[in-house]
Parts: C-alpha cells; sequence; structure tokens
C-alpha cells in the first residue's frame, strides 16, 4: 500500500470514529440521564427507543438559520466552532485503541495531545468575545479562568504516568502499564479525570455555560450548525479524555485476547469511564466558580504533587 | 474539602444510580392511553331527546359557556275538542369548552338527565373557534359515556334508594302522631325569676325566699331545669335525682 493511500485510509477512519463514537456517547448521555432521572428519554426518532434522536438533532440543526449578530467581530465568531471542533480530531488520531488500530504514531503523542486540548477552549474564548453579547462574555472569561486553573493538575497527572513508563508515547505508557499502576498512580488518575471534566466544562464544572445563569455562555449567540459543532466539540471532548483516561490509567487494551480484542478492551474502557462521566453530571450540582478555582488551586494540584513525587520514589526504587 | 462534601457526592451518585435500576415513571401517553379514574371529567354529553330546553345549566353555568335557543310548537289536541298545548323545541344546544371549567355544575342541576360526564378528553382543536361544540357534537359523545360506576365502599346511600327504604306515608303519619303525643303538651316558656326552691315543698309553699333558693339550687340543675317542662308522670323514671327534687315544687306553686 502506497504511503498517500495508507494515510488517507487512516485519515477517513479517524473521521468516521470523530463523527461516530461522539453520537454514542451522546445518545448514551440522554438514555443513561433520562432513566437515573426515572424518565424514558427519546423513544421515537429511528423507531427503537429514539436510536436515531441524535441524526434527527443534526438534521434538525442544519436546517436552522446561521445568525451572526450585528455587532459580532464576525471572522472571529465563524471561525470559533471549528477552532474548537478542530482540536480533538487531531487528539483522536494519535489516541490508540491498541498498539495497530492508530491513527498515527509519534514519539511525543502525550505532548500532542495534551498541547491541542489546550487549543480547544481557545474556540470557547473566542466564541465568548466575538459574540458581542455579555453573557458571553462572562462565559468565555470563565472558561479561560477554568482552562489556566484545570490545564496544571491534568498535565501534571500525565507526567506522572509518563514518568512511571519511561516515555512520552501514548502507546508506550501503555504497554509499559501493569495493574498494581490502578493503585500506584491512583492519586493522579483522580486528579486527570476531575481535571478533564473541568477542562469538558460538564457539569458540576459548566460554570463557564452555566445555563441558568449566562444562558449557556459563549454559545449564546449561536445558532444552526455553528451551535452544533460547538455540542459535537463537547462530545467529542468526552471521547478524547475518555480513550486517554483509560490508555493512559487503566492500561488501554490490556485484558483477555489482547492480540485481536485490544481495540474493543480500549473502547468498553473508555466508555466506561464516559459513562462516569455522565453519572457525574447527573448527581452533582454545579460549583460556584470560586468553589471551583479553590478545588483546582488547594487540592488538585497538590495532590498532582504529591503524585509526582509518588512517581518518582517508586521509579527510583524499581529501577 | 470540607466534612460532609465527600459523604453526600457518594449519596449524589448511589440515588442516581439507584433510580436507574427501577423502572421509569414515564407514562406513554400517546401510545399507551391513560387509565383514567372512575368519573373522569372529560368532556360533556348531551342526550338531546331529554333536553326540555329549561335553560338550568345555562343559568347555574359559572362562566356562561352554555348557549341555547329554542322556539316554542304548538302540538295540535290529541282528542278531538281537546285543547292545543305548546311544548319548547331545542334549535341550539352548544358549550363551549374555551370557557368550560368542568365544574360539572350543569350537569348537576338538569333534572332530565340530558348531560353527562364523558371521560373523552382528546379534543384539542388547532382553532380556539372549533372548541365551541354544538349540539351534534354534544350528542356524539353520549356513546362514549360510561354506565355509572358502583359507589365506593363506605359511601352514604343514593338519595333514590334511601327514599325507597322509607316506610310508606301512611305509616309515617302514624308515628308522627305518636311522636305528637310524646311530646310535651304545654311549653311554657321559663321565666328568669321563678324562684324554685331547692328546700322542702312545704317551706317554698310559705314565703319564697330567693337569696337562699339560688345559693340551694347548683347551676346545672337549674339550666337542665329550664326547657324541661314535662308531665310529673313521665319524668320520675329518667330525671335525676336533682331534677326530681326540683320539679315537683314548681308544680304544687303553679296555682300560685
Amino acid at each position: 500500500m502506497s504511503p498517500w493511500l495508507e494515510a488517507v485510509v487512516r485519515a477517513v477512519a479517524v473521521l468516521a470514529a470523530f463523527l461516530s463514537l461522539p453520537l454514542l456517547v451522546g445518545q448514551t448521555e440522554h438514555k443513561v440521564m433520562a432513566h437515573m432521572q426515572g424518565r424514558l428519554g427519546p423513544m421515537y426518532a429511528g423507531g427503537f427507543h429514539g436510536w436515531a434522536q441524535l441524526v434527527a438533532d443534526g438534521v434538525k440543526f442544519v436546517q436552522k438559520e446561521d445568525v451572526v449578530p450585528a455587532r459580532a467581530d464576525r471572522g472571529v465568531f465563524r471561525l470559533a466552532p471549528a477552532v474548537a471542533l478542530i482540536p480533538y480530531l487531531v487528539a483522536l488520531s494519535v489516541i490508540p485503541l491498541s498498539p495497530t488500530v492508530v491513527g498515527a504514531t509519534l514519539d511525543a503523542s502525550v505532548v500532542l495531545v495534551l498541547a491541542v486540548i489546550g487549543v480547544g477552549i481557545i474556540g470557547t474564548l473566542m466564541a465568548g468575545w466575538a459574540s458581542a453579547n455579555k453573557y458571553s462574555l462572562l462565559g468565555g472569561m470563565r472558561a479561560a479562568a477554568q482552562l489556566v486553573s484545570y490545564e496544571l493538575p491534568m498535565v501534571l497527572a500525565v507526567a506522572s504516568v509518563a514518568l512511571a513508563a519511561g516515555t512520552l508515547s501514548i502507546v508506550g505508557i501503555a504497554e509499559a502499564w501493569s495493574p498494581w499502576w490502578l493503585l500506584w498512580q491512583a492519586p493522579g488518575a483522580f486528579v486527570f479525570l476531575v481535571a478533564a471534566l473541568a477542562e469538558l466544562q460538564r457539569p458540576p464544572f459548566d460554570m463557564p455555560v452555566a445555563d441558568s445563569e449566562i444562558v449557556f455562555g459563549p454559545y449564546t449567540e449561536y445558532s444552526g450548525l455553528r451551535f452544533a459543532f460547538f455540542l459535537l466539540a463537547e462530545y467529542a471532548g468526552i471521547v478524547v479524555m475518555s480513550l486517554l483516561f483509560a490508555v493512559l490509567f487503566l492500561g488501554g487494551w490490556a485484558g483477555p485476547f489482547e492480540s485481536w480484542l485490544g481495540w474493543l478492551w480500549t473502547l468498553l474502557k473508555g466508555f466506561a469511564v464516559a459513562v462516569v462521566m455522565i453519572w457525574m453530571r447527573v448527581s452533582w450540582p454545579r460549583m460556584r466558580e470560586d468553589q471551583l478555582q479553590r478545588l483546582a488551586w488547594v487540592w488538585l494540584v497538590p495532590i498532582a504533587l504529591l503524585q509526582l513525587a509518588l512517581t518518582a520514589v517508586g521509579v527510583v526504587m524499581t529501577s | 474539602m470540607a466534612d460532609g462534601i465527600l459523604p453526600g457526592l457518594v449519596k449524589g451518585m448511589a440515588t442516581t444510580a439507584r433510580s436507574l435500576t427501577r423502572r421509569a415513571h414515564t407514562a406513554e401517553y400517546p401510545d399507551v392511553s391513560p387509565a383514567l379514574p372512575s368519573r373522569s371529567r372529560g368532556v360533556i354529553a348531551l342526550t338531546e331527546e331529554n333536553c326540555t330546553s329549561c335553560m338550568l345549566c345555562a343559568r347555574e353555568c359559572p362562566d356562561w359557556c352554555i348557549y341555547i335557543d329554542s322556539h316554542k310548537e304548538e302540538v295540535p289536541p290529541t282528542t278531538p275538542g281537546g285543547r292545543a298545548r305548546q311544548r319548547n323545541v331545542l334549535d341550539r344546544f352548544a358549550i363551549d369548552f374555551s370557557l368550560c371549567m368542568y365544574c360539572g355544575i350543569c350537569i348537576e342541576v338538569c333534572p332530565f338527565d340530558a348531560l353527562h360526564w364523558s371521560p373523552e378528553f382528546e379534543y384539542a382543536e388547532l382553532d380556539i373557534r372549533d372548541l365551541l361544540h354544538e349540539k351534534d357534537r354534544l350528542g356524539a359523545w353520549m356513546a362514549t359515556v360510561p354506565p355509572p360506576v358502583a359507589l365506593d365502599p363506605g359511601s352514604a346511600e343514593p338519595a333514590e334508594v334511601a327514599a325507597a327504604a322509607k316506610p310508606a306515608r301512611a305509616a309515617g303519619a302514624a308515628a308522627g302522631a305518636g311522636a305528637a303525643a310524646a311530646r310535651p303538651a304545654r311549653v311554657r316558656p321559663a321565666r328568669a325569676g321563678t324562684p324554685a326552691p331547692a328546700t322542702a315543698p312545704e317551706v317554698s309553699t310559705g314565703t319564697p325566699e330567693p337569696p337562699t333558693e339560688t345559693l340551694a339550687a347548683p347551676p346545672v340543675a337549674e339550666t337542665k331545669r329550664l326547657p324541661v317542662v314535662r308531665e310529673p308522670s313521665e319524668q320520675t323514671s329518667e330525671q335525676t335525682s336533682e331534677q326530681t327534687q326540683v320539679l315537683p315544687t314548681t308544680d304544687p306553686r303553679e296555682p300560685e
């Protein structure tokens, strides 16, 4: 196979995963959240238990008018959804489902993933600024503050597993993983999960989009397909973060028959993490802005630093 | 984190997980029709033949949403030489369900059972003016009126049954006569200043002394005595000792 053809096939495969997995997570959220609240959720679209609800939503979004506010910064306003969405596509392309099922292999893939995920929130900030709306601006500022606060503990938590594995390659980290990491890296895993939730602006960290006080924050002025892109970015973010958590902290493809079922194990673990994220959204109330900052700086950063020290001690002792 | 936050978080997740395992409460309404309780107030049905255009329902309706038009028609005499009669003919009977508040007063007041509750409730319209049901539409609802349900256990018996169970009028009159005989023959208004000494009758017949009487007679005996003025023959069996002591004193005083 020529390298060009292979690149195209891999890109198409990543794009297909990028467009289908978020819908799967979204549908799971619809149904799990509904049943956790004693409801049924979507029941009509597609016939069987509303399986096509998100497809129908997509069709609806396409039909809607694409409104740009008169005072908005048009260029930035129209670019923002792409800036929010594309980084997760890039991140997904380097996250492996198994050593062979991966969009692109590179040595410092974990650095790339963390870097592009940080870019994603720029899209939210651009949307907040360009909308010429006070709610949007407030939401954008909150999103920026949240990014600054939670990026640090997240990077520290990832640094811990990278240190333990002795490599910056995600495939390398997952292959170096062994079950006792579940205990050894537990504080780091906790910090990563909480920070991932905060980066995704998911409840209970959805202060930037708090719909009951700043009417969806940066997305207030968006409609139609651009709004759908922001929603897709959120669910693609859940997919990326869940798979990343599964690969870094849960061993990815480690499991029975891992030589030929490895990709399935990674997907299942990632799906379980996504369900936990949905579960937390349903169970917990929104944190206030000051509580949110306090959690990051007073708890997560020290825990992540302690984890880093613990990992360093472990690495030195075992080597 | 302050103490109490972690248990609270765990409790929240436990609660949502528990309701995840239970059945949803959702009523899948358009697919599954709801189980309505008996006597549900859905829509009002009209039996046109029973209506006499008496207008009671229209007048009692709190928001005046019943419209009735009628005219009088002359009915020729049925026998030769008889008198021609008039009767009401119903031209229009309409209920505006955009105004109706489903109080059911019209159904209650109808003396001829022309109006009935039907449990049907799916008659929403896109135009509010279509909620004005004319008599043909009101009549069509009659097919959906269920037979009356049995009364709830422990409820009072229906008025018709109670009336049928009552004894016939003649027997009632006889009982009334007996009751009249049992009633006191003479009701005398009690005078406030009437002295009723509790002491021996021979003393009271001489010179009644109000101060001693008020002191001697307890207030309970006083209040009981005031309305109960009966023949001496029947009071002896049931009255208390105090009253038997007091009441005979009044009768000897009567000739005074």
